[in-house]
């Protein structure tokens, strides 16, 4: 595609885009102040965006993680009754029981930073400041030697950290189930 | 079958004079009934009957239901209850509206308690204006209402991987359908008004653990509600109270509860929810991510699992189907393990991404068979067999598994989830 067609193309996605933000038409809602905005968003972008600034190491991470995670995730992170390991499986997608874990199959660490921010610890989701879940999130990563140990995390580092499983998804291909008509074909109506 | 209702069909009943001949008659009706349809499907034992002359239950400010009505949402045990599900009793259910009390629940982070006078929308991200709207707000806005079913992406997995369960509850009670009432997710997206390069949303619940799921724009400016209302009144706690997202026809994870924040972004987020779950590993190691629509698939509700006919002749075979791509065109009906079909009768009405439910008309000869439906939708899709999906996805990937269900009558009358 040429240049001057891109431009014609692009300008044609500018006009619908435009529509959608013309004067409102009902005036209704407040305007969200800066200040409230900082304080709700809480969204991490795979590529760092909206990373609190912080940081925290492995040896950080071990700490906290023994106090706040390693009762239901256990000391090594293999998971402890019915509550999943954050260990292992690597290796394991092809076979008859995958073992789907952070260090086998979560494709970004900005997930894992994410999840445990939001949700983590289970009893008390949200309470962990922006360093321990940094640092809990640099020992989970170490302990699927993913970092080495004395790894750092911080904004900048964490979103570069390459996870093993980063290529193994792909977009949804359905329908993907052929049709079995065939031996099925005589409907009959009544 | 279930045919309570029996006795009312005895001509001249209503006009009897005399409460004692009325009541004398109704006995007998109701014996003779009792002795007909003693061990049918669903029918209690009945106590003799006698027709009160006491003064009934005066008025209530809230109606609830029969106290002789037991049907309830099923969950098991969990060590993790905040983190857990309930199902819906589809074999329970006439019509296509699940009663709000008994919509099935998946929750991550448990139900919350919020206050709607202090509950908030955020809009913000990619937008010119980012706003914040009451509850005030949403009820001013123009307003419309849309049936619609919510289906889990799990709802029938075990039935993928080789464990079919006993009843229509257990294998296909991870989905409902209610009448959903709100404002079109377009109009507070107009509102705010996009900035050029957005191309998805974040909606996040206000739950303890902010559950937030990225849905393509696209999407959310086609049919997406910001929904207040269920069936006629407010939204259940369990639903999302006091404003959900309903995003029809797409797995019920990313139908986001208790919506707190949109965030109009230029990516997916890839949050927990959409890469470590809901996302299907296939036989090469690979998984599928963003299966967002929920393909059509049904299920006969009676008879089924869990049930017994009581002897040979005529039963109406009853089920439910439905599409996250459109509306349902066919349903079909074998009682010859699949080797012929007939077409069953749609009930009206037939709406899009919402449960349609059909009839067949069926004799039972008394001996082993089995029964089992499939359903079209409007764009064709025709509702694959276990072994179709299996050939394809393998046994590694348990959501969104939309295989035809067998119920197997025996001998006895009873109906199971097993051969013979």
């Amino acid at each position: 595609m040429n240049k001057a067609r891109l431009c014609i193309l692009c300008a044609g996605i500018a006009v619908v885009t435009t529509t959608l933000a013309q004067t409102p038409r009902y005036n209704l809602g407040r305007l969200a102040t800066p200040e409230e905005i900082r304080k709700r968003d809480i969204s991490v972008a795979p590529d760092g965006s909206g990373l609190p600034a912080g940081h925290g190491t492995v040896t950080q991470g071990r700490s906290a993680y023994q106090m706040l995670c390693a009762n239901c995730h256990g000391d090594r992170g293999q998971g402890v009754a019915q509550y999943p390991a954050l260990v292992g499986g690597q290796g394991t997608l092809r076979s008859k029981n995958p073992v789907l874990t952070v260090g086998s199959y979560w494709p970004y660490a900005t997930t894992v930073w994410d999840y445990i921010h939001r949700t983590m610890p289970y009893q008390r989701p949200g309470s962990l400041t922006p360093d321990e879940t940094y640092a809990a999130t640099a020992f989970i990563l170490y302990l699927n030697g993913i970092v080495d140990e004395k790894a750092e995390l911080n904004e900048t580092t964490l979103p570069r950290v390459k996870m093993p499983n980063r290529d193994g998804f792909i977009p949804d291909p359905r329908p993907d189930v052929p049709l079995g008509e065939s031996k099925n074909s005589a409907v009959s109506h009544h | 079958m279930k045919s309570s209702n029996n006795c009312l069909d005895l001509p001249g009943l209503p006009g009897l004079p005399f409460p004692e001949e009325a009541t004398k008659k109704r006995e007998i009706t109701r014996r003779a009934f009792l002795t007909t349809a003693s061990v049918t499907l669903g029918a209690a034992a009945v106590p003799s009957v006698s027709v009160s002359r006491e003064l009934g239950a005066p008025r209530r400010a809230y109606g609830e239901r029969s106290p002789f009505e037991k049907s309830a949402r099923y969950f098991p045990e969990s060590i993790t209850p905040a983190s857990s599900y309930s199902r819906t009793p589809l074999q329970d259910l006439v019509g296509i509206i699940t009663p709000s009390a008994l919509h099935y629940e998946v929750h991550h982070s448990g139900v919350p308690e919020i206050d709607p006078r202090h509950h908030e929308v955020m809009i913000h991200g990619l937008v010119e204006r980012p706003l914040i709207f009451t509850m005030e707000d949403f009820h001013r806005l123009p307003s419309v209402s849309r049936i619609h079913f919510l289906e889990c992406a799990g709802n029938s997995g075990g039935e993928q991987v080789g464990r079919p369960a006993a009843n229509p509850q257990r294998s296909h009670g991870l989905l409902s359908c209610s009448e959903w009432t709100g404002v079109p997710l377009r109009t507070l997206l107009e509102e705010a008004g996009l900035k050029p390069g957005a191309t998805w949303i974040v909606a996040e619940g206000a739950d303890a653990g902010r559950l937030a799921r990225s849905i393509p724009l696209q999407k959310a400016l086609d049919d997406v509600l910001v929904a207040y209302g269920q069936n006629g009144e407010a939204l259940r706690p369990e639903q999302g109270y006091p404003i959900r997202l309903v995003v029809p026809g797409w797995e019920g994870n990313v139908n986001i509860k208790w919506l707190g924040r949109v965030h109009v972004v230029d990516q997916p987020y890839m949050t927990a929810y959409e890469t470590a779950h809901y996302t299907d590993l296939m036989p090469d190691g690979t998984a599928r991510q963003f299966t967002f629509v929920m393909e059509a698939k049904s299920v006969i509700t009676s008879p089924a699992g869990g049930q017994e006919l009581s002897g040979p002749g005529f039963y109406e075979i009853t089920g439910l189907a439905w599409s996250g791509r459109g509306r349902i065109t066919q349903a079909e009906i074998s009682t010859d393990s699949g080797k012929s079909w007939q077409a069953a009768q749609l009930n009206e009405p037939i709406l899009p991404k919402a449960v349609t439910r059909f009839r067949f008309p069926w004799s039972w000869d008394g001996k082993e068979t089995s029964l089992q439906s499939r359903c079209t939708d409007e764009t064709g899709y025709l509702q694959p067999t276990r072994e179709e999906l299996l050939a394809v996805r393998g046994l590694n990937a348990t959501d969104h598994y939309n295989g035809i269900k067998v119920w197997y009558v025996h001998r006895d009358g009873k109906v199971s989830h097993e051969q013979g």
